[in-house]
């Protein structure tokens, strides 16, 4: 058998997600292998987990107790994930909100302080370059500022493309501060109420989807009601030498509780459940989001931005393709890249993400097929050389009960 | 009886095999080792190859999954599948608990000597130990 395990001193706090001031020393450490590592690297060690290069980065895919486990903890109670790995875009100066509204294909300009959205950085063929939260903030000092988090595989992708179109808004400053930073999702129905204790912010009074920067015993932490998983829950940025401490002491508050950490593995099964796309799977430079059935995601009313005349026709045309969740029969779980067909053998699509559900107990794949046959009864996918009926149902496979 | 790990010889690629007369026929029961069964982790589904069929050192011959990966399973060894342990797939977790004996997966009639490649158990345990 082979394994193919594949597969983040001031009187006022400072916070490089708060300060303009530039960048002190670099807190992420680069192992040998060329690969970065988050600050919570050696906590993983230590705890057992399993590690894998992921976006250049060596990250926990799972410890000990096993992806299963991490998931139903997740589910059930809590989980914290190290998504340090992602990258943290900082926007400052007069005219963000506008360059914003400029490259993203969701509004920026409207965004209260303290809301977060969900958006889109598209090429000028409407393709995806990457999906992206973008956050308006406030520091204690009243200066206010914009955060873009990004995949960690796109990080350098956007800043690169960020870089020349920020030369038409001059008052804009854009500031890397991901290895300055760590981020932690804390996600499960017990998230908000244990995380309660430790900030000086009751987070149940954000609303999913809004932000604000609190702090945790004097040290500031911008804290957002946002996640990957489909569980409620918040993700929390702090400074990278704080990164232990604030981990630590939530795993201590959740420990009666059952919080577990978690890695990729479970992060993957999470999101898969709740329908979430995720880049190199669901989206990429090749599909626009219209096609992959984030309508939502895209605002062309009265509005231009980077790729909104080739949305525009391809709204007015119907996309290409559609995005649809599928349950393989049987308990082979369908991988990605398997070929989806239809009852005639014929291909129609391709399978973007696919695996076991734990939660359902069985396989769960979403699937990109001609749009024509989007509405199709019945389907099969092609499991590396067997032809396996699957039935379409609606996204997500998984929605958390209503509290 | 239990299977004794220690009298097992191991494939690199982590399959065990027993060979023992059956019948005045040598006979390989073939399985995982619990090392590759816990760093899989979480099981899910294991697809078996058919009575009767032919293979060869090396030729792949089932898979099982887990929650991130499959992992094609290999012959150590030649000769005709006479055997296969078909309640296994459904009852993996019975796999983790027993890979010697209850995780049996196919026996195959010998044609010729196993690999060569084989290992005892102390060398396949370094191995092990070595890939961490």
């Amino acid at each position: 058998m082979t394994f193919r395990m594949t597969p983040r001193g001031n009187s006022v706090p400072t916070h490089p997600l708060m300060t303009q001031s530039s960048a002190p020393a670099s807190h992420e450490s680069s192992a040998p292998n060329g690969l970065s590592q988050t600050p919570l690297d050696q906590w993983h060690r230590d705890a057992g987990a399993k590690m894998v290069p992921f976006a250049g980065y060596e990250m926990p895919i799972q410890y000990g107790d096993g992806i299963v486990a991490e998931h139903q903890a997740c589910r059930n109670r809590a989980a914290l994930f190290d998504v340090s790995h992602m990258g943290r875009l900082r926007f400052d100066g007069d005219g963000a909100a506008e360059f914003l509204d400029h490259v993203l294909t969701r509004r920026v300009s409207d965004l209260g302080v303290g809301g977060v959205r969900y958006s889109m950085v598209c090429n000028a063929d409407g393709g995806i370059l990457d999906d992206v939260l973008v956050s308006h903030l406030e520091t204690p000092s009243e200066r206010r500022f914009h955060l873009l988090v990004v995949n960690a595989s796109n990080r350098a992708k956007i800043i690169q493309w960020l870089t020349p179109l920020l030369a038409e808004f001059p008052t804009v400053t854009m500031s890397d501060r991901t290895e300055l930073t760590a981020m932690i999702a804390v996600q499960g129905p017990l998230a908000i109420e244990t995380c309660k204790k430790l900030l000086s912010f009751d987070p149940a009074r954000l609303k999913n989807y809004q932000a604000r920067i609190t702090d945790q015993f004097a040290k500031p932490v911008i804290v957002s009601r946002t996640g990957y998983t489909g569980e409620d829950g918040l993700e929390l940025i702090v400074r990278a030498e704080e990164a232990n401490r604030v981990w630590e002491n939530i795993l201590l508050a959740g420990r009666d509780s059952g919080f577990i950490a978690a890695g990729l593995g479970a992060r993957d099964t999470l999101r898969m459940e709740a329908g979430m796309p995720l880049y190199g799977h669901e989206l990429s430079e090749t599909v626009d989001p219209l096609t992959v059935g984030l309508k939502f995601a895209v605002n062309l009313a009265d509005r231009s931005f980077v790729g909104d005349a080739a949305l525009r026709k391809i709204k007015a045309d119907g996309p290409q393709k559609t995005r649809i969740g599928l349950l393989p029969e049987g308990k082979r779980p369908a991988r990605e890249g398997s070929d989806v067909l239809d009852s005639n053998g014929t291909k129609i699509g391709t399978v973007t993400s696919g695996g076991p559900s734990p939660t359902l107990g069985v396989p769960i794949a979403m699937a990109l097929v001609d749009r024509e046959r989007g509405s199709d009864s019945e389907y099969q996918i092609d499991i590396r050389g067997r032809s396996v009926v699957a039935r379409p149902t609606k996204l997500p496979f998984y929605r958390r009960p209503v509290s | 009886m239990s299977r004794d790990s220690k009298q097992l010889r191991y494939a690199e690629t982590h399959e065990w095999v027993d060979v023992a007369e059956e019948n005045g026929e040598r006979i390989a029961t073939i399985g995982i080792s619990k090392f590759a069964i816990e760093a899989l982790n979480d099981l899910v589904y294991m697809d078996l190859p058919e009575v009767g069929r032919k293979l060869a050192i090396g030729d792949e011959f089932g898979e099982v999954e887990s929650v991130k990966a499959v992992s094609p399973l290999y012959s150590p060894v030649a000769g005709e599948v006479v055997a296969v342990h078909t309640e296994l797939p459904d009852n993996l977790e019975g796999l983790n608990e027993d890979p010697y004996e209850f995780g049996w997966i196919l026996k195959v009639k010998l044609d010729g000597e196993p690999a060569e490649t084989l290992m005892d158990h102390a060398t396949y345990e370094k191995q092990c130990a070595q890939a961490g």
